[in-house]
């Protein structure tokens, strides 16, 4: 389908589909990048960049996974040159701490939200992927690039890194603030744009 | 703290997760849904509801116009 002109019909579907994923890209671009201005800006390149692309969106394809990879490129590109620095939405997290639809008992959103964003971005975004997103390990490595036990290997020491911050209270205030952290972050996002990100976990 | 408690009640969510699609509105990339664990949410640590939630609250916003103006834009150039 690459290289063909698409019909007026196949451009309003991908409009509509693009439509409505836009929900879906903020979100994801909120918890990667923690902030909602700056999301929304990403949302913005994505879309930008989605429709110069369209050529290469298979209908029938996941819109959603389509978009997901476009905007991931997009922040690890603009996480170089240090334009996130994964700060914390105080007002979302404060937003949804208040509102607690139906739980038991009041969680620390907050101190989850701050928790998430210390993680290395690629741990981050397979949390993201497929404990947020719904997107399965098979879905999500495709979204990534990498296999799919990589996968699983990063949810699952993101899903440690949490239980064990969240249990001990031992949470940076700023991820950015934490000079390790930070440190982690940039070398991991090296390896993850170089492309090795596969063969690390 | 109550929140070591219920954040260590369950670890299995994320394992699981890759059996459970969460989202209904998602199109599928190929081939049918992978058969639903219902049961399994139980398990959920109180910290990944809290991740779903935080997702939700955000696609549950209401769009900003910049986002339709764009879109709009795009597709009158066509």
């Amino acid at each position: 389908m690459a290289g063909e002109e698409r019909t007026a019909s196949e451009k309003a579907d991908f409009k509509r589909e693009l439509t409505e994923v836009v929900p879906h890209l903020r979100a994801f671009a909120r918890g990667l990048c923690g902030r909602a201005d700056m999301a929304d800006d990403l949302v913005q390149e994505t879309l930008l960049k989605a429709w110069a692309a369209q050529e290469r969106f298979q209908p029938g394809t996941s819109m959603r996974a389509w978009t997901f990879v476009i905007l991931r490129n997009a922040y690890l590109t603009d996480m170089r040159r240090n334009r996130f620095r994964g700060e914390y939405d105080e007002t979302v997290a404060e937003r949804v701490l208040t509102a607690p639809a139906g739980q038991e008992e009041p969680i620390h959103l907050s101190d989850m939200h701050r928790a998430l964003l210390t993680l290395p971005p690629e741990r981050r975004e397979a949390l993201l992927l497929v404990g947020a997103g719904g997107f399965s390990y098979e879905e999500a490595a495709t979204i990534c690039g990498c296999a799919v036990g990589t996968i699983k290997s990063r949810v699952g020491r993101a899903r440690a890194a949490l239980n064990a911050m969240l249990a001990d209270g031992d949470i940076p205030k700023r991820s950015i603030d934490d000079s390790a952290a930070h440190r982690a972050i940039l070398q991991e996002l090296d390896d993850v744009a170089a492309g090795q990100g596969g063969s690390r976990n | 703290m109550s929140l070591a408690r219920t954040y260590s009640e369950g670890t299995s969510f994320l394992i699981m997760s890759s059996e459970t699609p969460k989202n209904p509105q998602r199109a599928p990339a190929g081939g049918p849904p992978a058969p639903s664990g219902a049961s399994d949410k139980a398990k959920d640590p109180d910290w990944a509801n809290g991740l779903k939630q935080l997702y939700d609250s955000v696609v549950e916003e209401p769009l900003p116009d910049s986002f339709q103006d764009l879109l709009d834009q795009l597709g009158a150039k066509d």
